[in-house]
């Protein structure tokens, strides 16, 4: 279980993340919302210890991450962040070979190569395994990332607006390869959402952030309501039940 | 062609390079060139490996493949303390008698200096290369500068001292140096042996490095510290050759198709090896001593680097 304790941080005088606290339930898809700039990536990048926190703590099975032995960490919490540029030229195979780092140090064993052989199976990327990466799209270069994490394989994968340069095909698909993951093998999923819909039709819960703070968290039957998103964007969405799925129509909206 | 076919090449090239050096056209006393010669290979040897090395490390922390320790101006720092030293102690004093002293001062010098810059320039944000080039550039004319400005004032026959120590060269090998060099680079390599795994990894870039279990802020002040003492081997050894590194990291990157960073290593300090043998060979032989090796080595190495920074401004925008 991860639980966020009064996590705040500043950049200069202005506060990020404003005392948060919120636990992560095992085992589930939770959804990060929130305008620009309310601090959800970087919330997010200190439950990963990319980033220290000011104040409050992050914990990992009732132990502060910090304290965590940074390769034992990786192997139960990774993290993938928006802007993956890379200074080397990889194949995709050789990146999600990568993913196996906490536990093959380098050399693979046959194990290890199975995991690989999964995770670009699982992220469709089998037929350009071998090319470099220079030579993808950005949503195939976003997919091979995706699957390094995957190939990780750690109890949690925080993943920070994984959709961004995904076409509707490749979200879907993502999001649902993201699903299978957490009701198949258990995993859970962190993950920071721009578009509401996708939170809404595919997480169980939901953690709103405005201006660093926490605005609302709960199951996302409870914040997908227009009562609610009301007070998080600051303008009127309507919501429409479509085959059991809430869809917030917010493009035609007057207000 | 596979990488380890590149590999097998260029050591036969470098081995020929060796024995050319060695053998071609021994006048005299054979008893008496081969050692002088021998001696001079190995320091090219130890010279070129330390230089390779420290280059590709220090651009897999730095993200970059443009700058490098002499490019920021690190070996102009030896200098600095050898010329301080001079002021202040002089020639007799403890701190130049004493090798071990002298190069140990000098090393830990480099590394603060290693330190502060990476701290400033490579930490915090995202500087443009540009910036980053411009700040090399004019933290060595500072240096340089402060150098001239102290030696003007030392004592002339204290400076001629200092002088053969600033301005060594290959036919000026400081021998007594070899085997503390010869150990160092054997401590380094060790080094590099444990972590080559970890350099890969952390050329991804911080936040995928710390993702898969680095701990990427001490790896890299380890690096940046075997850097600076690799490259203070080799300037106390031979004195600065500015350009080299550069021409051999990039000429690695662009023959050997891989992330590793052991063949690159590997490949960067045989192309080394080659440049520095090979080309004292052709300057002694062909040229008959009238130009030096650093002289074509910058000068070369200046066309690539002007090359270079022209394909990375053309890939940038």
């Amino acid at each position: 279980m991860i639980e966020i304790k009064g996590l705040t941080k500043q950049f200069g005088k202005k506060p990020v993340v404003e005392d948060v606290t919120v636990t992560i339930e095992p085992g589930t898809i939770t959804s990060f919302i929130g305008p620009n700039g309310a601090g959800k990536s970087t919330l997010l990048s200190m439950v990963s210890r990319l980033l220290e926190a000011d104040t409050g703590e992050v914990l990992l099975d009732q132990n502060n991450v910090k304290k965590w032995k940074s390769s034992d960490f990786a192997k139960r919490v990774s993290i993938l962040k928006q802007a993956n540029y890379l200074n080397v030229r990889l194949t995709v195979r050789e990146l999600v070979s990568f993913g196996r780092y906490p536990y093959s140090k380098g050399r693979l064993s046959a194990a290890d190569e199975k995991f690989v052989d999964q995770a670009i199976e699982y992220m469709n990327l089998a037929d350009m395994e071998n090319k470099y990466l220079d030579e993808l799209s950005g949503g195939q270069k976003q997919r091979a990332f995706i699957a390094m994490v995957i190939a990780q394989d750690t109890d949690y994968i925080l993943l920070d607006e994984p959709l961004n340069n995904l076409d509707m095909k490749h979200s879907v698909q993502i999001m649902k390869i993201l699903r299978k993951l957490v009701d198949e093998l258990g995993k859970t999923v962190v993950i920071v959402l721009h578009d509401i819909n996708f939170a809404s039709v595919y997480s169980d819960r939901i953690v709103a952030l405005k201006d660093g703070r926490l605005m609302k968290n709960g199951p996302t039957s409870e914040i997908i309501n227009s009562d609610v998103l009301r007070e998080i964007y600051d303008m009127e969405i309507p919501i429409q039940e479509q085959n059991g799925c809430r869809i917030c129509v917010y493009f035609n909206s007057h207000t | 062609m596979r990488n380890s076919t590149k590999l097998i090449m260029l050591t036969a090239i470098a081995i020929v390079c060796i024995l050319l050096y060695g053998f071609y056209d021994i006048k005299g006393g054979f008893d008496y060139a081969f050692p002088k010669r021998m001696l001079r290979v190995t320091a090219m040897i130890i010279t070129g490996i330390a230089i390779a090395y420290s280059t590709v490390v220090f651009q897999t922390i730095t993200h970059n493949r443009i700058l490098t320790p002499s490019v920021m101006g690190l070996d102009s720092m030896y200098q600095v303390v050898q010329t301080l030293i001079y002021f202040f102690a002089g020639s007799m004093s403890v701190w130049v008698l004493n090798k071990y002293l002298n190069f140990g001062a000098a090393i830990l010098a480099m590394v603060i200096f290693a330190l502060i810059l990476y701290r400033f320039l490579f930490r915090a944000d995202k500087h443009p290369i540009y910036f980053l080039l411009l700040i090399g550039m004019i933290i060595g004319t500072l240096l340089g500068s402060f150098v001239t400005f102290l030696q003007v004032l030392i004592d002339p026959v204290e400076y001629l001292s200092l002088q053969s120590r600033l301005f060594a060269t290959f036919t000026n090998v400081k021998a007594e140096l070899l085997f503390i060099s010869i150990g160092i680079l054997a401590l380094a390599f060790l080094y590099g042996y444990l972590i080559m795994g970890k350099l890969d990894v952390m050329s991804l870039g911080r936040e995928n490095a710390m993702n898969l279990g680095i701990n990427y802020d001490g790896m890299v002040m380890r690096i940046l510290i075997l850097s600076s003492v690799l490259i203070a081997t080799s300037t106390a050894l031979v004195g600065p050759i500015t350009f080299l590194g550069l021409i051999v990291a990039n000429l690695s990157y662009q023959y050997l198709v891989t992330y590793k960073h052991s063949i690159h290593i590997l490949g960067a300090s045989l192309i080394s090896i080659i440049a520095l043998v090979g080309g004292n060979f052709l300057v002694e032989h062909i040229f008959e001593l009238r130009t030096t090796l650093s002289v074509i080595i910058n000068f070369i190495g200046g066309i690539y680097f002007i090359y270079l920074l022209l394909k990375e401004s053309r890939a940038a925008g």
